[in-house]
């Protein structure tokens, strides 16, 4: 069980730590919306999901229904689909989520589910359920022969995007005076408006902001995964464990934990694999046993 | 005077007995597709299965024995409690004679056990576990399209011959999984095959990689993909990804059209697969796909062309039969050979399989594909005998 190379076993990090950046990138969304709106968004791995099947329609569908010089390729897609996914975000939350605010986190839950529910049904309906598969874009394509294994240039790509992104999140939140503003009113919203912000405009964009975090993800996971209307909801049991794991809220716990956690499962997958969906929830029933309020949440 | 009465009574229901013997029970053929239409399965089997059925119907007018043919279609969701309840309801209420496709093989055990006490009859095409031929095999059940093990053993035989000796599985790790797995391994071993590994995933998963990588280290000749769906769509992909296809050859034991279309070419190309029905493979299953086609924009699966050849032959047998009811038509059906556009060379067996010939394809380069959906070559036509299973003594119907 345990006579594995030195080699295989780097190349078995590596691979963990490519699929640890879409658990930062998802939870950090997710922890982010929480943080402020305390909405547990269920829609998140539907937002995923439509992020990259946006990707593909621009890329190959968009030339068929509006003539060859309309195509929309992956770095267009990259920046687009977030805007996109972001913008029906902000008519959601707009339109139904505000209207919960003052109920308890159930309520928030099952209206984000049933309208991931909803979008899945759409996108099975007119792409069926096997799915479409989308090309890394040409400048990524090809490798790179490290001496342990065969490193896909496009998933080095991720790896780089996504850490960026996490920075710059983090960065964002926790060192700009916007950032300082958004914590203030995760605190105590009220005060924060005695102050003359308009907590009610900033709420919606910060859901905008955490729903814009899974497109940037989807269209990244485009090219690595097969795009079919529940590769979303698959992802999201886990992502729901990196967050809670991390602690409701706090975007550092994201990102530490979604790497770290793709470590693990990666590890996980070379020496006993029937258990590697199962080891993520292991560790959060000992984290929640342990520290309630996730490794880095702050206890109420 | 009482007697009388019930003397009466008793001769109507001899009579009414007598006239479910021969003739049509209800005065309608109802063919129930019990399917998937909106899961993981709804694309190999789903509402193209229904189309399937319908064309069938239609081929046979609509009318059998001078009796309406009738299909009518329910989602099971994958589910053998819902597919069970449906089936009881059809039974019972909606004078429904025979259900057919069953992806899953759990629903088509659940639906044989009632089928079997309600005197109709099942077609599972899209169940194929062997499980369905083995301790729960019904008389009147038959397994149409094919099962796991004659897609494993005519892949793993032509590959092991060809000279690739060493295998290693990553395999879905629940029941179906693991019967292609077994089934694989049984026939890789036969003929002198060796299996160095194995990497059981959880099911669903969309990531590969680290079980590709392992199969890359162990450096055997073929990594065998014991899963479906989605599951091998994304390992055939990532496969491709990291550079693993090109030195060790991917076999995915169970892969329909639709995957491969899914994959796209540039992805799949090379494989080796065995399939029941391939819609390029000859005049006659070339236009009747091509009617399927135009109907649903898509060329068939293995699933669904099966469901419209049992559907077919299940009418067929009624005409010759000259009745309904369930053994007769079964008896005929086990008389006939079977010979449309999807089953050539077909005996149904007592346990309930239809032993065909089968299909080696393999999947061609872009290069060679001249138009959507012409995805592979042929690459030999296996005999039946040699790719099905042999009866299981398990079975009760199998006569030792």
């Amino acid at each position: 069980m345990f006579d594995i190379s030195y080699q295989s076993l780097l190349a078995q990090l590596l691979v963990g730590l490519i699929n640890g950046c879409f658990y930062a990138i998802l939870s950090m969304g997710l922890a982010i919306i929480f943080g402020l709106l305390n909405i547990v968004n269920f829609t998140h791995g539907a937002q995923f999901m439509m992020a990259a099947f946006l990707a593909w329609i621009g890329f190959t569908q968009l030339p068929q229904w509006l003539g060859e010089s309309v195509q929309i390729n992956f770095w267009v897609a990259l920046l687009l689909a977030p805007v996109i996914v972001g913008g029906v975000g902000i008519v959601i939350e707009r339109t139904l989520l505000k209207r919960l605010y003052h109920l308890d986190h159930l309520y928030g839950l099952l209206l984000t589910f049933g309208i991931a529910l909803m979008m899945e049904g759409g996108f099975r309906y007119f792409y069926g359920i096997s799915g479409v598969g989308y090309e890394p874009p040409e400048l990524l394509q090809g490798g790179f022969d490290l001496d342990f294994m065969y490193l896909p240039g496009y998933r080095a790509f991720v790896v780089v995007a996504s850490l960026s992104i996490c920075l710059l999140t983090w960065y964002l939140f926790e060192r700009t005076r916007l950032g300082a503003m958004l914590r203030a009113g995760t605190e105590n919203p009220r005060l924060l408006q005695a102050f003359g912000v308009n907590v009610p405009v900033m709420i919606t964009l910060t859901y905008g902001f955490g729903v814009a975090l899974a497109g940037v993800a989807g269209v990244l996971a485009a090219p690595v995964m097969q795009i079919n209307p529940l590769m979303g909801s698959n992802l999201l049991n886990i992502v729901f464990a990196v967050v809670v794991i991390g602690g409701l809220g706090s975007i550092m716990g994201a990102i530490v934990t979604g790497l770290a956690l793709g470590l693990l499962e990666g590890l996980t997958k070379v020496f006993y694999p029937e258990a590697s969906t199962v080891v993520v929830f292991v560790v959060m029933a000992v984290v929640l046993l342990v520290r309630p309020a996730g490794l880095f949440g702050k206890e109420k | 005077m009482k007697i009388k009465k019930i003397a009466a009574a008793l001769c109507f229901l001899g009579y009414a007995g007598a006239s479910q013997a021969a003739g049509i029970s209800d005065d309608v053929v109802k063919i129930g597709v019990l399917t998937d239409l909106s899961g993981v399965y709804s694309d190999l089997a789903g509402n193209g299965s229904v189309v399937a059925a319908r064309m069938a119907a239609e081929e046979m007018g609509n009318k059998v024995l001078g009796k309406p043919v009738e299909v009518v279609a329910a989602d099971h969701q994958n589910k053998p409690d819902v597919a069970a309840n449906l089936a009881r309801e059809w039974f019972d209420q909606g004078k429904v004679d025979m259900i057919t496709d069953f992806p899953t093989a759990s629903t088509a055990l659940a639906v044989m056990e009632i089928a079997k006490q309600k005197n109709r009859v099942t077609m599972p095409s899209a169940g194929l576990s062997t499980a369905i031929l083995g301790e729960k095999c019904s008389p009147l059940n038959a397994q149409w399209t094919t099962n796991t093990y004659a897609l494993a053993a005519g892949t793993a035989r032509a590959l092991v011959k060809e000279g690739k000796k060493t295998w290693y599985f990553i395999t879905a790790d629940y029941t179906f999984g693991h019967s292609l797995e077994k089934d694989a391994t049984e026939v890789i071993k036969e003929n002198g095959g060796e299996v160095v590994g194995v990497s059981r995933h959880p099911f669903p998963g969309n990531d590969f990689s680290s079980f590709l990588l392992k199969a890359q280290a162990s450096k055997a000749d073929v990594i065998a993909l014991a899963n479906a769906g989605n599951d091998t769509v994304n390992a055939v992909k990532q496969a491709a990804e990291f550079g693993i296809s090109k030195k060790q050859t991917v076999a995915p034991l169970l892969t329909y059209i639709s995957d491969v279309h899914s994959m796209g070419l540039q992805k799949a190309q090379g494989m080796y697969l065995t399939e029941a029905f391939y819609w390029d493979y000859d005049d006659a299953s070339r236009a009747w796909a091509r009617k399927f086609f135009d109907k649903t924009k898509k060329m068939p699966t293995a699933s669904q062309a099966g469901v419209y050849s049992a559907t077919l032959n299940y009418l067929k047998a009624i005409e010759a039969a000259g009745t309904d009811d369930a053994p007769a038509v079964m008896a005929k059906l086990r008389e006939m050979t079977i010979n449309d556009a999807v089953i050539r060379n077909g005996k149904l067996r007592a346990d309930g399989a239809l032993v065909h010939d089968m299909l080696l394809l393999q999947v061609k380069t872009p290069a060679q594909s001249k138009a959507p959906w012409d995805y592979y070559n042929v690459k030999a036509v296996l005999k039946g005998e040699d790719v099905f299973p042999k009866p299981q003594a398990a079975c009760p119907l199998v006569k030792s």
